[in-house]
């Protein structure tokens, strides 16, 4: 695969860096080049012996690398509308940016958004000073590999002091006859005491075989206020890695979480470097996973200076013969005192057939901070099971609504009333296995349920 | 802050500990060669004049080792060893064995009067047997006609491979092959003596068995071997203390326990490991690369390790239970000191297959100095292994800000019934607990050493009395230097 | 015995002692009453020697020594005791050791061979009693899932083993019930001698019932603002601290 992609390059090398700038020319093919030497992670790599993306790529894989889709009407394909969820929605179809008016739009306030590709030509200045900064190509073969081949996106810009209101969506579809192999690439600065919100949902319309291999990198100026969620719902085919790298400067605060609730293999690597002080960094994450779904979340959080928090928490239920993997690493570098980091990985197997890897690691060099993990495998408890059978609950009530407070805990963090509740529902159902591909949005949730759970959960 | 100034007074002067086991033995020595080859296997196995099987195992077990590479995956850095810059094979020249007291060269008695460990059973410590291991060779073993009468044996490997060659060929490797990894594969060629211990049926081992080991001779590798048999429904609690000369250059030591503990037999093992850890520098200092691991066979059986482990320049060590027996329980507790530049990464392993396994971890680690220590540890529980439990608990201390402290857990559950439970936290000590005892009149170095054996006490409580005092002193002086 | 002059100290910048004056005697019994957020136990730490706040100027003089110069354990050693107000709990370290190791780095200190564990264990029994302590406190660790009043009893108990000569008690009071009061009330009585000097620092006035002092002082934002006998202490618990207030309006 290391070989074909390589010769991919070299033979499309024309149309990928068509319109580009120099520096983002250099920048390809010195990834080109950094990938030749690493290739792809195998199951011998750290944090990649339990996922193994080899033989997910055993397949023929089309490539576009032109834009196919900037004229079409995105509501013709696909609409989402979590009731309430006012956003700023833009589209990304297999891979490429979906015009709706113009390839950039700037909003009143000054914040930019629109296709990275375009976005390279408008605004080189800005492009050039941040991209490739926060991914570092040599950290893993997947990110050599995104930006050798990084061509569209979506790019925002917020500059200073500006608090964006709505948030982002961004809709990734995958839509083709062939077997697709995507690798989107997304930019985010938000400056200076601004703020903004994205909500990152990846999506298959069709089951075909794809693998999408996406990085975003987001740099969070001084002060600013950071939201990305990911809500995962791709089809039974589709291999899904995420590499989401985010740069944190002084007193900037940063939430992501990550709702993996389907997909055959799913990867979600977040890498937070933390170089300024009393910055927050809350990362969060959920997976439901069934069948031989796979899911595996890597974390790596540098404390790079001092004084700053940094909070982990991933809840997992696992069901049929899935597998989830947790490799978290906080690093605490020498003289970032007064760190306080916490790594916490809770999983529920509910089956002997499931299986789940976990590993918090910690590793530390300053003494003056307060780092703990956790880590915890294992069943309902089985006191809160009989509280709730003596209370005339069946089994699979009880379990559901015990599966339900469990995760709750994740979904409670979303701090988007609409789409909070819109993800409450989707857990809820996906719990009682109705959710999935076959939904014609999984976040069309116009019919809102009437709530099953009318229990209330605290006086469990 | 004056304080904290205080507080890195005191820390710099702990730094100056003292190792008060430095000092050399000149005694006559019988050695190979330097450097490792068929041959020189083919010369230890002359040596200790084994039966053939020996000779085999040792060789499959080299030409295996050829094909491996040194492990890279340990959070440790040190020079890569040259092998053939090692002597494999080094003995006091007199007599090897000793029937009598009275035979012990003086030097050797001295030797050992100083390390406190006596080898005249007169004035040995009530309840317990030692077998004095130095460099390569078993020199004396205590008490072994008061075991015999239980039917215990508790002897040199070497002597078992006479005595006993039938349990030694079916227990060795059988829980460490000499396939399991790099270390282990050299040992296994190399090793040239150790201690066996079996435990019959039904019998609870009246004595403390222990060994102690000794590296004293210049170059030279120590590469010894513990087996340990318990029958049915036995129990034995084992001890294990080691010293070494201080030597500019460093030593390979690459040891092998093994421990086969079968329905309700219980074996705890203790280790107080004591290497010298190299000067304030980090120059010198012994390579402690130790395979270590017990498999509980039977159902209801029992492994425990228990490790005080301050010495060494480098230590790679897992004391490890497979869990085969339904019902049967592992522990791992630990304490780990690392100071100047020492570097250590050690945990343990818990593999659960039976059914209704239990396994408990508690690590302490404690950092000072320029050191790294790590804890690493696999909990894993397959399928079949229905209802597991493993509870671990891995706490690090850190004293001043030029050490690391590192928890590199991995877990890996396969089953519904499975609980499998992760804890861990990394502090510095606490100025509040500091300051208490300050107000008392206790000096910094002292309040140190009295609150770093407060934090250990529960791996500490678990070492048996003999062993507990010792190892609380060696908490101290590793961390309190001249202070007291 | 202590005498502190025009002591300024701060925390984070923060002025909290402010030209802060006192003069205690030996045979005296101080109490050092004022509002929340005043400064007493800012006070009583910074003569113990805790080294987060800052003494920006000032003196305080012990026995004619410059206290600021010493480390706290020396000031400890030279018979300065502080009864914590939030006795620290030492997880792992048991009584015996903790109280055995101070005792003889005291002894140390004045050229004493250190007491054997049999004289330590005796003395121990002995000073128990003063408190009325029970438990055995040989397995027990520094504090460790003691009550609120068995970690003030065990304050008092540990100045009874290390005999001041002066005790600086910090709202030893505060969270204990009317028996436990008396219990450590007595303590401290019993160990009163015509050398050695007692500041017990208090909100309310209910433990001067018990501990009679020879002097009074309010303090309120840093200072002294009124000195008297026991009286005031009365006359304070009757008007309340906002009569303090108003005064100093």
């Amino acid at each position: 695969m290391k070989e074909l992609l390589i010769d991919l390059y070299n033979k499309n090398s024309e149309l990928i860096n068509n319109g580009s700038p120099l520096f983002v020319k250099e920048l390809r093919e010195k990834a080109l080049e950094v990938f030749k030497q690493n290739g792809l992670p195998n199951t011998k790599t750290e944090n990649w012996r339990q996922s193994d993306i080899q033989s997910r790529l055993e397949h023929e894989f089309a490539f576009n690398f032109v834009n196919q889709s900037k004229s079409l009407d995105v509501v013709d394909i696909f609409t989402c509308d979590v009731y309430d969820l006012d956003t700023f929605s833009v589209t990304m179809l297999n891979g490429w940016f979906v015009y709706q008016n113009a390839p950039i739009t700037q909003l009143p306030d000054g914040t930019i958004i629109g296709s990275l590709s375009k976005a390279m030509e408008v605004y080189p200045e800005i492009i050039e000073k941040y991209l490739g900064k926060a991914a570092d190509i040599n950290k893993t073969g997947v990110t050599a590999l995104n930006t050798a081949f990084m061509q569209d996106g979506l790019f925002v810009h917020v500059p200073d002091n500006v608090e964006v209101e709505k948030p982002i969506q961004i809709i990734n579809i995958v839509d083709l006859k062939e077997n697709t192999f995507l690798q989107p690439r997304h930019l985010i600065v938000v400056g200076k005491n601004s703020k903004l919100t994205v909500v990152h949902c990846d999506h298959s319309l069709v089951h075909n075989i794809s693998f999408s291999n996406t990085v975003a990198e987001i740099f969070l100026e001084e002060n600013s206020k950071y939201e990305h969620y990911k809500v995962q719902n791709m089809g039974k085919n589709s291999s899904l890695l995420t590499n989401l790298f985010i740069k944190q400067k002084e007193g900037s605060s940063l939430v992501t979480n990550a709702l993996t609730l389907n997909g055959a293999f799913t990867k979600n690597y977040v890498d937070v470097g933390i170089n300024g002080k009393n910055c927050n960094s809350e990362l969060y994450g959920l997976y439901l996973v069934d069948s031989a779904q796979h899911v595996d979340n890597q974390v790596f959080v540098d404390h790079a200076e001092a004084e700053s928090t940094s909070n982990q928490l991933y809840k997992g239920i696992l069901d049929d013969e899935s597998r989830a993997v947790f490799s978290g690493k906080v690093m605490v570098r020498k003289d970032s005192q007064k760190t306080q980091a916490y790594q916490n990985n809770k999983n529920i197997l509910l089956t002997d057939d499931a299986k789940v890897f976990t590993q918090p690691h910690l590793e530390i060099y300053a003494d003056d901070v307060k780092c703990s993990h956790g880590a915890t495998v294992g069943q309902l408890d089985p006191n809160a099971m009989f509280y709730l059978h003596s209370r005339g609950l069946c089994e699979k009530t009880a379990r559901q609504l015990l599966m339900y407070a469990f995760a709750s805990e994740v979904v409670n963090a979303i701090s988007i009333p609409a789409l909070k509740e819109s993800i409450d529902n989707m857990v809820q159902k996906r719990l009682r296995g109705e959710l999935s591909i076959c939904d014609q949005c999984l976040l069309h949730c116009n019919d809102r349920e009437s709530p099953v759970f009318d229990i209330d959960l605290n006086k469990i | 802050m004056a304080e904290a100034e205080e507080n890195n007074k005191t820390l710099n002067e702990l730094a100056d500990k003292e190792y008060k086991y430095g000092f050399y033995t000149d005694i006559e020595l019988d050695t190979a060669p330097k450097g490792l080859s068929e041959d020189i296997i083919r010369f230890i196995s002359a040596k200790k004049n084994e039966p053939d099987f020996m000779l085999e195992f040792r060789l499959k077990a080299y030409r295996h080792w050829l094909t491996l590479k040194e492990p890279e995956w340990a959070h440790v850095n040190y020079q890569k060893i040259d092998y053939q810059d090692v002597i494999y094979y080094a003995a006091p020249k007199k007599q090897p064995k000793y029937e009598s007291i009275d035979e012990v060269d003086p030097e050797l008695l001295e030797t050992f009067a100083k390390l406190g460990i006596p080898l005249d059973e007169q004035k040995v410590l009530a309840g317990v047997a030692v077998d004095a291991v130095i460099d390569s060779v078993s020199v004396k073993t205590t008490f072994q006609s008061t075991l015999a009468e239980k039917g215990i044996i508790f002897c040199s490997f070497s002597e078992a491979v006479q005595n006993h060659p039938e349990l030694i060929k079916e227990y060795m490797g059988s829980v460490v092959p000499y396939t399991d990894n790099y270390f282990a594969a050299l040992n296994s060629a190399v090793f040239t003596d150790g201690s066996f211990c079996y435990i019959p049926k039904g019998v609870r081992c009246p004595l403390e068995l222990s060994t102690y080991f000794r590296i004293n001779a210049a170059n030279t590798g120590q590469f010894e071997r513990t087996l340990i048999v318990a029958e049915e429904g036995s129990y034995v609690s084992y001890m294990e203390g080691c010293t070494a000369p201080i030597r500019d250059e460093n030593q390979l030591h690459a040891a092998i326990v093994e421990i086969i503990s079968h329905k309700d037999a219980e074996v705890k093992y203790s280790t107080v490991q004591n290497w010298w850890p190299g000067n304030k520098d980090g120059k010198g200092g012994v390579y402690n690369f130790v395979t270590k691991r017990g498999i509980c066979k039977g159902e209801n059986s029992k492994i425990s390790w228990t490790q005080v482990e301050t010495g060494s320049a480098v230590t790679w060590k897992y004391p490890s239970v497979v869990l085969m027996g339904d019902n049967s329980s592992g522990e791992f507790y630990s304490v780990a000191v690392t100071n100047n530049y020492q570097q250590a990464d050690t945990g343990t392993k818990m593999i659960h297959l039976g059914k209704n396994t239990k396994s408990t971890i508690i690590s302490k680690g404690i950092s000072a100095g320029f050191s790294n220590n790590s804890y690493r540890g696999l909990v894993k529980t397959t399928k079949n292994a229905i209802n597991a439990r493993n509870f671990s608990q891995c706490d690090s201390l850190l004293l001043g800000d030029k050490c690391g402290a590192h928890t590199f857990p991995y877990i890996e559950v396969g089953n519904k019934s499975s609980i499998v439970e992760h804890e861990a936290t990394t502090s510095k000590i606490s100025e509040d607990q500091l300051f208490y005892c300050l107000q008392r009149g206790i000096d910094m170095g002292s309040a140190i050493g009295l609150i770093v054996n407060g934090y250990a006490k529960d791996v500490l409580s678990k070492l048996p009395m003999e062993f507990a005092v010792e190892a609380q002193k060696l908490l101290s002086i590793s961390l309190e230097g001249s202070v007291g | 015995m202590l005498k502190i002059k025009d002591l300024n100290v701060s925390i984070n910048g923060k002025q909290i002692l402010k030209n802060f004056n006192i003069e205690v005697n030996k045979g005296e019994v101080h109490a050092i009453m004022g509002p929340n957020g005043s400064g007493k136990s800012t006070l009583a730490a910074v003569i113990a020697g805790r080294d987060i706040f800052t003494v920006d100027s000032g003196e305080i003089l012990y026995n004619g020594k410059d206290l600021l110069d010493m480390p706290p354990d020396l000031r400890a050693r030279e018979g300065v005791f502080l009864g914590f107000q939030y006795p620290v709990e030492i997880p792992g370290v048991s009584m015996v050791n903790f109280m055995r190791t101070a005792i003889n780095e005291k002894r140390k200190h004045f050229g004493l061979e250190p007491l054997t564990g049999a004289e330590f264990l005796k003395l121990m029994e002995e000073k128990k009693k003063v408190v009325d302590i029970q438990a055995k406190l040989t397995n027990r660790s520094v504090n460790e899932g003691f009550s609120g009043g068995e970690k003030k009893k065990n304050e008092i108990f540990q100045m009874a083993m290390l005999e001041p000569k002066l005790a600086i008690l910090d709202e030893t009071d505060s969270g204990l019930d009317i028996d436990a009061l008396k219990v450590v009330a007595n303590g401290v009585n019993a160990l009163k001698k015509p050398d050695n000097a007692t500041v017990v620092i208090t909100h309310y006035q209910r433990l001067l019932d018990y501990i009679v002092p020879d002097f009074v002082h309010v303090l309120y934002e840093g200072r002294i603002v009124k000195s008297g006998t026991k009286e005031l202490a009365l006359e304070l618990e009757e008007k309340g601290y906002e009569w303090i207030k108003n005064e100093v309006k």
